[in-house]
């Protein structure tokens, strides 16, 4: 889950980083009343609070010189969409004179399987640009897990990037707050850009934390997000989530069911190299119940791109019989076989699934090539 | 020859009780796997298709010393203790069925494991087969017969996919890896390959990848520098996956421009390594490298 500017920052504070004097404004709240209740004087930096990259660039953070520019900018952010997302929230900060922008985030390295900090001392763009145009200024730190990160690798970090002094110990001090919160939020992620040098510390300006979803459920107090507001899913895409279907919209016209991630996406490449276009990505996981297939099918008869439909299955966790019996359910619950449907069976309890579709008048394909090039035909 | 496990590998199923742990003791038994003990915290005393259930691994490993390995079926949230528990017993391997474990725990548990010297198996994986001999995982055992193929893999039901097309060319496997669909896993592609390498019956490989991370890139790169020798072919899934979209496994995930499809078959060409269109492809695919040899 990826956390909005003003949570990360929350958090960073409450380990002790210095982050820029703000008050929060939320949709319908008098903004100047806000400003003026938290004594913040101009210049200030408006920030729309929305969770898409680019933010910047999309024209949703803002100087303001006076207070009255500061209202209006708040007013008009909050009905500028940036990329399609109208903010709930827009921070005010003030703006903060700085001398240098430093970039620090901390990541999990899959391959070697720790997690790892990438500094450098040109901030300001993202790390995808650094990485085009400054690929010698990226400092990496893996972090053995069982020693953690100590304030040594701190202070190395800090001074590879050019840091010295005051600053040094700054900068070290904010590096060991950001691994903290890194560790204990179980994050994906741990980020600021730019981070700010302003005379002998260093100020976060921007920061960004994205939790390990799977890890949500020890995390409480950060509450649950909308799924609109993260600027990452289409509208049906919200849907099947909220029926508990791994889909991602595509934009063919062959609508695919696989089971597990790996087949689903292949069950997507064979349409596309016998000739189709997959409308989506719809995987029903290992074990699926008859009801979720019966969701799953039920989902793809409603969703418009899918013009027809190819169930690709090849039971290991996932029985052929309950796969079955859930296009059944669905045919029978749903209003009948609303688009054209080919269905492959194999695995676990193939021929028992198979033995229900045919009573149903269904044959199913043992051969997924077979039924790929029957449903681009059709 | 297997790889990691075989015949005289002696099985701990933990979370031996719960819906999918009961289901799959009995379709491992059925393939001849040797499980010798169950644990489940709170139903010690059980007895689930004839397997003794324990509540600790303490108490189940004094009775059955000979176990060697287990495999987890124990819900996400428990899962990271169960595999503590597994590498404190002694267990030599560890397969972990389980999904949605924190990617934290992951960490941590592989680098334990590593320490330990135990070989972790998934996260969210389908577990390790060596046909005729054992199982231990959640595979169909029909689709793999014994023979002269490796297998290693990041996706499940594509490896059944596979390890059935190859099967019914006659072309049987000694050992197939499930090495899971999380970012973070235990054994890596280069790892499993290091086995591979060592295991005089294994005369090609197989290798199963997708999207995201770099794991094949590294397995071309230990092919180029000859730290591999075994022919091999590959299939990497999700030619046609939009970059920035999450396909169902956590891993398979294209970021900041790595992890593309494109690249992947690239590296894996370069190092002269047989790149698949289609899994169907594969067995003859394989057949050319090994009468090649």
């Amino acid at each position: 889950m990826k956390l909005f500017e003003f949570e990360a920052k929350e958090i960073l504070k409450k380990y002790g980083v210095e982050v820029p004097p703000s008050v929060l404004i939320k949709k319908g709240e008098d903004p100047l009343a806000k400003i003026k209740e938290a004594g913040l004087e101009p210049p200030v930096v408006v920030k729309s609070q929305v969770l898409v990259a680019g933010r910047g660039k999309a024209g949703g953070v803002k100087l303001a010189r006076t207070l009255e520019e500061a209202v209006e900018l708040v007013n008009k952010l909050f009905e500028t969409p940036i990329k399609g997302l109208k903010p709930s929230y827009i921070l005010i900060e003030k703006a903060i004179e700085h001398e240098a922008e430093l970039y620090t985030a901390i990541i999990i390295d899959r391959s070697e399987r720790k997690p790892v900090v990438l500094a450098s001392k040109y901030g300001g763009m993202d790390i995808e640009e650094i990485a085009r145009e400054k690929p010698e200024s990226i400092i990496r730190l893996h972090i053995d897990p069982d020693v953690g990160l100590r304030g040594y690798h701190a202070r190395v970090i800090g001074k590879k990037i050019g840091l010295s002094g005051k600053a040094l110990s700054s900068y070290s001090r904010f590096l060991m707050a950001l691994y903290r919160a890194f560790m204990d939020y179980d994050a994906d992620l741990a980020e600021s850009n730019p981070l700010a040098l302003v005379g002998d510390r260093v100020i976060p300006l921007d920061a960004r934390i994205i939790v390990d979803d799977n890890a949500l459920y020890k995390h409480p107090e950060l509450g649950e997000r909308k799924l609109e507001e993260t600027g990452e899913y289409t509208e049906w895409e919200i849907k099947a989530r909220k029926m508990g279907l791994a889909f991602v919209e595509l934009d063919g016209d062959v609508g695919i069911i696989g089971n597990g991630a790996g087949l689903t996406m292949t069950t997507m490449d064979l349409v596309y190299e016998y000739g189709g276009k997959p409308a989506n990505f719809l995987d029903i996981g290992g074990g699926a119940s008859a009801e979720l297939v019966k969701t799953a099918v039920g989902f793809l008869f409603e969703f418009p791109k899918a013009k027809k439909i190819f169930m690709n299955i090849f039971g290991g966790i996932t029985r052929c019989d309950e796969v079955a019996r859930g296009v059944i359910k669905a045919i029978e619950e749903l209003g009948g076989m609303k688009k054209p449907l080919v269905i492959r069976l194999s695995g676990t309890n193939e021929e028992e699934g198979r033995r229900i579709l045919r009573e149903a008048g269904i044959e199913a394909f043992t051969d997924p090539i077979e039924a790929v090039k029957k449903v681009v035909s059709l | 020859m297997a790889v990691l496990v075989d015949e005289n590998t002696r099985v701990i199923v933990q979370g031996i009780t719960g819906r999918e742990g009961s289901f799959h003791t009995k379709l491992m038994l059925e393939y001849g796997t040797k499980i010798v003990a169950g644990v489940t915290p709170g139903k010690g005393g059980a007895v689930v298709h004839g397997v003794p259930v324990y509540d600790t691994m303490e108490e189940a490993v004094a009775e059955h010393p000979e176990a060697n390995a287990s495999i987890v079926f124990v819900p996400a949230r428990f899962a990271a203790d169960a595999v503590y528990e597994a590498i404190d017993a002694g267990m030599k391997v560890v397969v972990v069925i389980t999904e949605h474990i924190p990617v934290h725990e992951t960490l941590e548990f592989v680098n334990y494991a590593k320490r330990k010297g135990t070989v972790i198996i998934g996260p969210n994986c389908p577990g390790i087969i060596s046909p005729g001999k054992t199982k231990i995982g959640i595979m169909p055992g029909h689709v793999f017969a014994p023979g002269p193929v490796g297998i290693v893999s990041r996706s499940g039901t594509l490896t059944y996919e596979i390890a059935y097309a190859l099967t019914r060319a006659g072309l049987g496997q000694t050992t197939a890896i499930g090495i899971g669909g999380d970012p973070v896993v235990g054994l890596t592609f280069t790892e499993a390959m290091e086995l591979f390498e060592k295991d005089p019956d294994t005369k090609a490989l197989v290798l199963i990848g997708e999207i995201g991370g770099d794991m094949e890139e590294r397995a071309a790169m230990m092919v180029k520098e000859g730290r591999f020798t075994k022919p091999v072919v590959a299939f990497v899934a999700g030619r046609t996956a939009p970059p920035g979209k999450r396909m169902g496994h956590a891993g398979a995930i294209i970021m900041m421009g790595t992890g593309t499809y494109e690249g992947k078959v690239k590296a894996l060409e370069e190092a002269g390594i047989r790149v698949a269109r289609t899994p169907m492809e594969i067995p003859k695919l394989v057949r050319e490298a090994l009468e090649q040899k």
